[in-house]
Formats: C-alpha cells, sequence, structure tokens
C-alpha cells in the first residue's frame, strides 16, 4: 500500500492533553483524558477500545461537535478550541467530511440529492452541485444507482451514498464512526477500502473509530483508548492483508472495490 | 435546502394532509368572522354610505343612524338657505311595524325620502321603478325579506302601523343590521307609517349637497353657524359613527372579530403542532446537517420555506371553499365580504400564521445537539 502522507509534514490534527468532563449531577464523569494526538494527511488511523472508553467523544471532539474541557485542537494549524461556537460550523464545512454507522442520510432525498445537500449546505446549488454529486457517486462506485432512495439501497451502497457524500466538499479530514458495523462482510471491505483509497491516494486524514476487527490490518496506525486515555498505538503496516480477513469479493463487490482504488 | 424543505413537508402525505387540514379550517373560520364583521360593519351604514349626500344634519346629539331624533321643518329651511349649499333633502328613518298579509307582524325600519331627489334613495332597484315609490302608499322592499314579509311581488298588499301600503318595487342586498328590514317610502308617507301624530315636516335627517367648489368642511362650518342645536357630519363621518356604535359600544363587533381571533389561535396550534411533529421525524436529519457544517440560520431557513409551503397552499385551499361560503351568503341575511385586500390580507396573515408556528420548531432545532448523530 502506498502511503502518501509522511510524519515529517505538518500534522493536519493535532491535539495536546485533550480532555473532556461530562457533569451528571453532582459527579463529574470523565471521558477522555490528556489525549495528545498528531494526526497527518494520508494516514488512515482507527480509534479503538471498548465501550466507553471515549472513542466517539475524541471522534466528536476531533468533528469540531463537542467542545473540550480542557486542552487545545488543531485542525490545518487553526486552533479550533480558541474559536467561538459560531465559528465551528464553518470549520466543519471547509475541514470535514462525516461518515456515521447509522449512514444518515436523508430518506426523502435520491443518493444524488443526498450528496448534493453538503454542497447545498456550503452555499453551492444548481447544476455545479449536482455535477460535483454525480462525480463523487461515480468514484463510490454508484453510477446507476443516483436516482435511488435510501430505502431502495442495500447497507453497503448507503454507506457508500455516505462517504459520496463525505467527499463532497473535498474536505482534508474524513472522519467516520463504526462505518463497517451494520455492514455484511462484503460491503464492509468495500467501505473500509474506500476509505483507505481516500487516505493513500487522495491524501486525506481519515480517522475511524472501530470494533470491527475485520479492518484493523487496513489501518495504518490503530490508536488504542481505555477509560479516556490513550494507552497504545500500533502500526500494523499491512501485516494482514485485507482479503485474509474480508474473504474474497465476488462479483459487483469487484467492481465497487475496484473503483474505489481508483478514487 | 428548498428541496429537502418540500420533499420533507410532502414526503408523509397524511400528516401534510392533516397540516392542511388545519391551516385551511383557521383560515376559513377567520375569513368567515372577518368577513362578517365587514359585511356587518357595511350594512350598519350601507344607507349613509349610498346617500350621495355630502353632509349629514342631524339633531343635537344623535351619534349613530337609527337612532335620530325629529326635528322641525324650520331647520330644513335654514339649511337651505346657507350660502354654499347646492341642495337639502328631508329624510325620515324610524321604527313601526309591518302586517304580513297571513296577519303576522314585523318590525320594520321606515326611510322617507325623495322619490328624484338624488339624495338618500334606494339602490341596487331589481322591480319596479323609484318613480313609482312617488304613488301614495307604495314601498320599496329588498328581496331578501320578501319571505319575512311575507310578499313575493309588487302589488302585494300589507298593513304598515294600521296602514295601507302596497310594494311597488324590490331592492337587492339592502340588508339592516337591527334585523327590521329597511322600507323605502316618500317623505310624506313615511310620517304616517312612523309617526301618525307627529306635525307635518319634522324629519331625521337633512342631507345636504354642496355646491360645486365649496368643500365640505366649509359647508360644514357655515351650517354650525347657520343652524342651532344640530349637529352636522360629513357622510364618511356619519358613516364611521355609526359603525362604531354598533360594532363596538354593543360588542357585536367584539365578538366576532374575537371568534375571528379564535380562529387564529387554533390556526397557529394545530400548524405548530403538526409542523413540530414533522420536525420531531427529522430530528436526527437536523442534526445531521448541524454536523456536516449547516448553520442555524440554514435550517431556519428550512422551516420557515415549509411553513410558507403550507401557508400557501392552505391558504389557496382555505380561499376555495372560503369563496363557495361567501356566495351561499350573499343569500341571506348576514352578509360574509372578502374584498380583494382582505384576500391579499389573508394570504399574509396565513405566511404570518406559520411562521409563528414554525417558531416552536425552530426554537427545538436551534438547541440540537449535532453530537447526536453519533449516536446509535
Amino acid at each position: 500500500m502506498k502511503q502518501i502522507g509522511t510524519e515529517q509534514e505538518k500534522p493536519i490534527i493535532r491535539a495536546r492533553g485533550l480532555s473532556k468532563v461530562y457533569r451528571e449531577g453532582a459527579t463529574d464523569l470523565r471521558a477522555l483524558s490528556d489525549v495528545d494526538l498528531k494526526i497527518h494527511a494520508g494516514q488512515l488511523t482507527l480509534l479503538m477500545g471498548p465501550s466507553g472508553s471515549g472513542k466517539t467523544t475524541l471522534l466528536s471532539i476531533l468533528g469540531c461537535i463537542l467542545r473540550s474541557s480542557a486542552g487545545t485542537l488543531e485542525l490545518l494549524g487553526e486552533e479550533v478550541t480558541a474559536l467561538a461556537e459560531a465559528e465551528l460550523p464553518r470549520v466543519r464545512r471547509e475541514t470535514i467530511g462525516f461518515v456515521f454507522q447509522g449512514f444518515n442520510l436523508f430518506p426523502t432525498l435520491t443518493a444524488a440529492e443526498n450528496v448534493a445537500l453538503a454542497m447545498d449546505v456550503r452555499g453551492i446549488r444548481g447544476q455545479k452541485a449536482r455535477s460535483r454529486a454525480e462525480e463523487c457517486l461515480i468514484q463510490v462506485g454508484l453510477k446507476d444507482r443516483m436516482r435511488a432512495y435510501p430505502a431502495d439501497l442495500s447497507g453497503g451502497q448507503k454507506q457508500r451514498v455516505a462517504i459520496a457524500r463525505a467527499l463532497a466538499g473535498n474536505p482534508p479530514i474524513v472522519l467516520a464512526d463504526e462505518p463497517t458495523a451494520a455492514l455484511d462482510s462484503t460491503s464492509g471491505r468495500a467501505v473500509i477500502e474506500l476509505l483507505q483509497s481516500l487516505a493513500h491516494r487522495h491524501n486525506r486524514a481519515v480517522v475511524m473509530v472501530t470494533h470491527d476487527p475485520r479492518v484493523l490490518s487496513y489501518g495504518d496506525r490503530i490508536l488504542h483508548l481505555e477509560d479516556g486515555r490513550l494507552i497504545r498505538e500500533e502500526r500494523p503496516g499491512g501485516a494482514l492483508g485485507g482479503s485474509e480477513v474480508f474473504g474474497t469479493l465476488q462479483g459487483d463487490e469487484i467492481a465497487s472495490a475496484g473503483i474505489a482504488m481508483h478514487l | 435546502m428548498a428541496l429537502l424543505a418540500r420533499r420533507n413537508l410532502f414526503h408523509d402525505r397524511i400528516r401534510f394532509a392533516v397540516t392542511l387540514t388545519g391551516i385551511v379550517f383557521a383560515l376559513v373560520l377567520i375569513i368567515i368572522q372577518f368577513g362578517l364583521f365587514l359585511g356587518f360593519t357595511s350594512t350598519t351604514s350601507n344607507n349613509i354610505d349610498h346617500s350621495n349626500a355630502d353632509l349629514w344634519v342631524v339633531f343635537h346629539g344623535v351619534g349613530y343612524f337609527d337612532t335620530s331624533r325629529a326635528f322641525s321643518e324650520r331647520k330644513f329651511y335654514e339649511v337651505l338657505a346657507t350660502p354654499g349649499v347646492l341642495q337639502a333633502e328631508k329624510y325620515i328613518q324610524g321604527f313601526t311595524n309591518w302586517k304580513r298579509p297571513d296577519g303576522r307582524v314585523e318590525n320594520v325600519q321606515i326611510i322617507g325620502f325623495r322619490p328624484g331627489s338624488g339624495l338618500g334613495e334606494p339602490w341596487n332597484l331589481l322591480e319596479g321603478q323609484l318613480a313609482d315609490a312617488k304613488r301614495e302608499d307604495a314601498v320599496i322592499v329588498d328581496d331578501l325579506y320578501k319571505e319575512k314579509l311575507g310578499v313575493t311581488k309588487i302589488g302585494d298588499r300589507v298593513e304598515i302601523a294600521n296602514r295601507r301600503a302596497r310594494v311597488a318595487g324590490f331592492t337587492h342586498g339592502i340588508r339592516s343590521f337591527t334585523t327590521s328590514p329597511f322600507i323605502y317610502t316618500t317623505f310624506k308617507n313615511s310620517l304616517n307609517y312612523t309617526n301618525p301624530t307627529a306635525k307635518e315636516g319634522d324629519l331625521s335627517y337633512i342631507l345636504v349637497k354642496a355646491a360645486p367648489g365649496v368643500p365640505a368642511e366649509e359647508l360644514r362650518r357655515r351650517l354650525r353657524n347657520h343652524v342651532s342645536d344640530v349637529d352636522v357630519y360629513t357622510t364618511g363621518e356619519f358613516s364611521r359613527k355609526t359603525r362604531f356604535y354598533w360594532m363596538f359600544t354593543t360588542g357585536a363587533g367584539l365578538a366576532v372579530l374575537t371568534a375571528a381571533l379564535m380562529g387564529l389561535v387554533v390556526g397557529v396550534a394545530v400548524v405548530a403542532q403538526t409542523i413540530y411533529a414533522a420536525t420531531m421525524d427529522h430530528i436526527r436529519e437536523y442534526g445531521t446537517l448541524k454536523a456536516m457544517g449547516a448553520t442555524n440560520a440554514y435550517l431556519y431557513r428550512v422551516l420557515i420555506e415549509q411553513a410558507i409551503w403550507s401557508a400557501v397552499l392552505g391558504y389557496g385551499l382555505a380561499t376555495i371553499v372560503a369563496h363557495f361560503i361567501v356566495q351561499g351568503s350573499e343569500k341571506g341575511g348576514a352578509v360574509i365580504l372578502m374584498p380583494p385586500a382582505m384576500q391579499i390580507g389573508m394570504l399574509f396573515l396565513a405566511i404570518f400564521m406559520c411562521v409563528a408556528a414554525a417558531l416552536v420548531s425552530i426554537n427545538k432545532v436551534t438547541r440540537i445537539d449535532p453530537a447526536m448523530v453519533f449516536r446509535g
């Protein structure tokens, strides 16, 4: 696997001492403790850990959806922890694409319209938005499903639409929350290969929360969290081939995986 | 954004039908009540508004049309002698009873005027001629009250205040707010019908036409100086005083306006509930939009656009329904008016109502925590 990003470059995400404390009545619940992190372009970083270890909290803070209680976070050199709440939507629009476990597609819109909506949020409408949506859907191998509604798509196809939507604004960072959890092994493989391709071929920083052992071999780095602390980092370095875990792709899955590789 | 607003609104057709029903119901209620208010208001002063007079001279202290006090004919000549008066006509209004051919008695309101004078005459004559009213005992009634008065055609004979009367013509659409139908007859006949013992010449009002080039205000000033113990009003002023009396002093207008307000409140509540329920159904989508970087303003626009769509479609249906109701009211004693200005106003009211209703949802959307998108 080709890795474009190098750790000699300036990190796209840099966190120092990130902590998050939730107050429940008189009790303080520490969800994240003193996390230091550097994530570079061209890397697929996996966040792993047991339930309640702080993975989603960390992802939410990295996505500027949740504010940390302490510490600083820089995205592309901009210290977002210092920004006012009203500034954060801009940062999310310009910097981050999200992929959710439950897809979070809009059921009343077609696949193309779902992707175009991400452009609409950025103030880009009409033909330009439609063209970009089609382009992104072709990239994820859904050329023939552009007019389909989410209800008519399989789980894997829905997740690919969600990835296309995340890509629409061409963000340097893609954050994915257990994107393969709801998918069968074939769809899961297509999705993880897409995400890997986004990192390696398109030099994006992809951070993915996962419980799914099948995806471990795809990560460039695996960060293990426990009780809100970053306890260990692994670098699989392709020790396990993807197909060894997911099995051999067949038919359409080969096609979509192939398309993903040509992003 | 526009697409999402429309799709989310129209996607659940049953819910949208309920929303539209609520809006239509509320708007029709408002249109009817407000239309009744306009109809009543117009009815209270219709004789003044159609009098073609510039000024009304009334006994001092008389505040509205239906409560006139008689004053002597001498005042009439004093008015005539005032410089700037082109024409003055004696005019009488008074209540009396009408005995139908079948013996039943109804209250009526007699209007005495001089046929051919051009002032204070009935309008919208459907059958007969104004000149026919000059004949002894001839009266003109409105066709809306044929059944109430027990008459069907010209020539029907009745008794008014125990004196003979004969129908000489029918008008159309001259309603009476007091529920006593107007009976138009000559000034001389009207005296017999309203107050047979009165001295000849006693009158309720003097209708005045100003000479060309004399402003009504100037003539009013002169009349006040020349004629004692009278009040002089411009036609518009006397009309407004009469309308105000019936609509607000008696509480009749407040009752219909309150009902219209209730319609508005019901409408806002129904629309707010349905838009809120629809918003809650899509709350995760709004959370996703926020996570994608949509500002609150973007989300407001989605909700407001849905509200405007609901308002415009609801208004269109309500106008069609109201049109039939208004048409039906033209045959009854209480007319519902829906002038173009009111129709335009109703569109804006519908939009206001729906946008106000959407504010409840906007408040909810503003408070969405975008982190909800990560919760399974």
